[in-house]
């Protein structure tokens, strides 16, 4: 048994994982992360991360066998022929759709932190009351005093690049130099500043792409090809920057393949002592014991792993007595789209492949904004001049019309809005115990929905999105709206909600589950409403809270 | 690739499965060695100068250069789906009987001035047709050969390198340099 024994265990790899196992390894304990994947070692197992287009057989796109094999990752952008390793198989792990939603995952070393899209936004007040002014769901146990000193910790370490722009709706955090918006954006965000005095903005993107070394971390090499992996470790990922620092205390164990089938509570002692893992390669079980159990498995599984535990004690699961687990499910609804043409700077282009665009931070309903639904939107965007696959008026084939091509067309903004969710009792997952995984686990079911407040919300995306590219001067203004289903802003919340409350919620402001206070559940799951800002960077501040305050619980035997 | 760029990229790719590949091969010259299922060594030669008149070699090489015959019937067995498939393969004898009613010969023979012609005739009916066409109507085999064309093309080392300008590590940003009439494209 003491082989198996550590301090602590980290369920999951990805961002708030790695976060778990740096902070927890760097406070001295011997700490074992279990990762249900495969191990992908940093730089040597990104494979594709130096080819260059042409070396990709179908130049990145997807075939017939890919579309087969992947029937649901192949619903948006990321089945492709670049990354599709880093896509966990549809096949191998089901999971039952009540309604739509798209669910894209990564199962590896490093989870989605290898993929994702790096924008880094701070919460403000404005989000954190949002609930208990609007009455809906539960009251956030925490306010941005509490996190503010954590976002800094945060981004220091991770390396988040940004502009101090000064906007009471997103604070502005320890960043590195920005990016740079380029010339038709800048004059964009000028005019949209005038227009609407003030009120909205048009800001560089906060990335966690470095812009200056750090911590033995190359600078962003402006390639665009972070979701490959990053040889030079340039933008932030479990790899690049948590694992090292874990590993260099000596205290981490890390084992792939580990797929945690529950939390094993005691009774006795109303606490964890560890978990079942069922070895993926081998289908072996083991057991594995800490005084601290560090769940971030996302926020759908992290779910799945509490409904399956102490079922003894509580039918419904581990931290299932406020009858909340997996209820709140929650995500960023989005592709609304708006673009148009931008007249002129024929006689200006730009150098450089920047992994990044400008971010139109939320403006409805503030101040004198008022809608027809609660809370707000943002978008993300940039300009670029139009490419080769773009028509030529007046050219059809021949070498007049090649030539063409190989100059860039006129300059094009497009952006994308991604709205707030709220958090609906009856947007919930569950465990489907009809259908069975790879492994013969049970699955997970998924049965949510957009609702009114978010189909509302979706209509003034498409109307500001077209109003405000038009008043910035941009001509033949056009938008999309499409695919009004959850799950493909691929930011899953709420499964696992914070609150003042055992009877209303899953976790206290700790992140502890109130049922078990030796877990910790700081992965999507513990938000208790969703803003619309890209959520990772509090995933990250949460954590790092988190493992302060467990530890020094443990050292003072509280939990 | 991010977010955004797969939010504005244009589509050029039709994906899709393949079944009943061997059906659609029947018309094919049986002597000619296969490069696939669906198309042999007749069909990429014949590819070849298709993407050739639609991108010659001009001050840079042309589709040829970059193996474009081949390209196309990779990218048409892996990724176009069935109805496209056979939409293609069909195609390549529509474009022999365009050729030989205007020209009394086949696509083969009939010389480069010839060819030109006739393409460009093909791309005014495939833009026409893909204009007024509904969704669930078969897409246009002349617009699929034009996609493959270009996009095999410009993303091929000749054509990124080439045609077009492609730096594998920029090293930096800068969002206001310069530009003028001639000077290349970014490859992406």
């Amino acid at each position: 048994m003491s082989a198996n024994t550590y301090d602590a265990i980290v369920i999951g790899s990805g961002i708030s994982g790695g976060w778990a196992a740096k902070e927890l390894t760097e406070k001295g304990l011997k700490t074992i992360m279990l990762e249900r994947g495969r191990n992908i070692e940093h730089i040597k197992d990104y494979v594709n991360a130096n080819k260059a287009p042409w070396e990709f057989p179908h130049r990145g796109g997807r075939t017939q066998k890919m579309i087969d094999d992947y029937p649901v990752l192949k619903r948006d952008y990321p089945l492709n022929e670049t990354n599709l390793d880093y896509w966990a198989s549809d096949k191998d792990s089901p999971y039952t759709e009540v309604k739509r939603f798209d669910w894209f995952r990564g199962y590896h070393v490093g989870g989605r932190s290898l993929m994702w899209g790096r924008q880094s936004y701070r919460w403000g007040d404005t989000d954190f009351e949002a609930n208990l002014k609007d009455g809906i769901a539960v009251d956030w146990p925490i306010r941005y005093k509490d996190i503010a000193p954590w976002y800094s910790y945060a981004e220091k370490f991770a390396g988040i690049s940004g502009n101090r722009d000064g906007l009471a709706i997103l604070p502005d955090g320890d960043f590195m130099p920005p990016m740079e918006l380029n010339v038709v954006e800048k004059d964009v965000a000028k005019r949209l500043k005038e227009y609407y005095k003030e009120e909205r903005a048009m800001i560089i993107g906060r990335t966690a792409n470095i812009t200056v070394p750090h911590n033995n971390r190359t600078n962003c090499q402006y390639r665009n090809k972070c979701w490959l992996g990053c040889p030079f470790g340039a933008y932030f990922s479990t790899q690049s920057a948590t694992l090292p620092a874990a590993m260099a205390t000596g205290n981490l164990t890390v084992r792939p393949w580990s797929i945690v089938t529950k939390i094993l509570y005691d009774k006795d002692t109303k606490k964890a002592k560890g978990v079942e893992v069922l070895d993926a390669e081998t289908n072996q079980t083991y057991e594995y014991f800490a005084k601290v159990v560090f769940l971030n498995a996302s926020t759908i599984n992290s779910a799945w792993i509490l409904m399956n535990s102490a079922n003894d004690v509580w039918e419904g699961g581990l931290g299932s007595s406020s009858g909340e687990l997996g209820h709140n499910l929650m995500d960023h609804h989005l592709n609304v789209n708006a673009w148009g043409h931008v007249e002129g700077y024929e006689d200006k282009y730009y150098f450089g492949r920047r992994a990044n665009g400008f971010y139109i931070p939320r403006f409805a309903n503030l101040g004198n904004d008022k809608r027809d639904f609660i809370r707000g939107f943002g978008y993300q965007g940039g300009a670029s001049r139009e490419g080769w696959s773009r028509d030529i008026a007046e050219l059809s084939i021949g070498g007049a019309f090649k030539d063409a091509l190989t100059e860039p067309g006129s300059w094009s903004v497009g952006m994308g809005g991604f709205g707030e969710t709220l958090p609906y009792h009856d947007n919930k997952v569950f465990i489907d115990k009809t259908k069975k995984d790879k492994w013969g686990l049970p699955v997970i079911a998924i049965d949510a929905e957009l609702k009114d407040n978010e189909k509302k919300m979706r209509i003034a995306m498409e109307s500001e999105g077209k109003a405000m590219l038009e008043a910035a001067g941009i001509k033949n203004v056009q938008t999309s709206s499409k695919n009004p289903y959850l799950g493909r802003g691929i930011h899953e919340m709420g499964t696992a909600r914070m609150g003042h409350d055992p009877k209303t919620s899953v976790l206290n402001k700790w992140n502890q589950v109130w049922d078990a206070k030796n877990v910790f559940v700081t992965d999507g799951s513990f938000m208790t409403s969703a803003a619309c800002q890209n959520p990772s960077l509090t995933y990250m501040a949460m954590t790092a809270r988190a493992a302060n305050y467990a530890v020094d619980a443990l050292k003072k035997n509280e939990i | 690739m991010n977010r955004r760029e797969a939010l504005g990229r244009v589509g050029l790719i039709l994906g899709g499965t393949i079944i009943g590949a061997e059906f659609f091969i029947s018309g094919c010259k049986p002597s000619s060695k296969k490069v696939n299922e669906l198309f042999d060594e007749n069909n990429v030669a014949l590819f070849d100068e298709i993407g050739e008149t639609i991108l010659p070699a001009t001050s840079t090489p042309g589709a040829k250069a970059a193996a474009i015959g081949n390209f196309m019937a990779m990218m048409v067995q892996d990724c176009y789906k069935p109805e496209d498939q056979k939409v293609f393969v069909k195609g390549i004898s529509d474009l022999d009987e365009a050729s030989k009613k205007k020209f009394s010969k086949s696509f083969m023979e009939a010389d480069a001035k010839q060819r030109t012609e006739l393409l460009t005739e093909l791309d005014a009916e495939q833009k026409n047709y893909t204009k007024s066409k509904k969704p669930e109507d078969p897409n246009h085999y002349f617009r699929m050969m034009k996609e493959l064309t270009l996009l095999g093309y410009f993303t091929s080392e000749v054509g990124a390198t080439k045609a077009l300008r492609y730096i594998a590590v920029p090293g930096h940003y800068d969002g206001n340099v310069p530009y003028k009439k001639g000077d290349k494209a970014w490859a992406t």
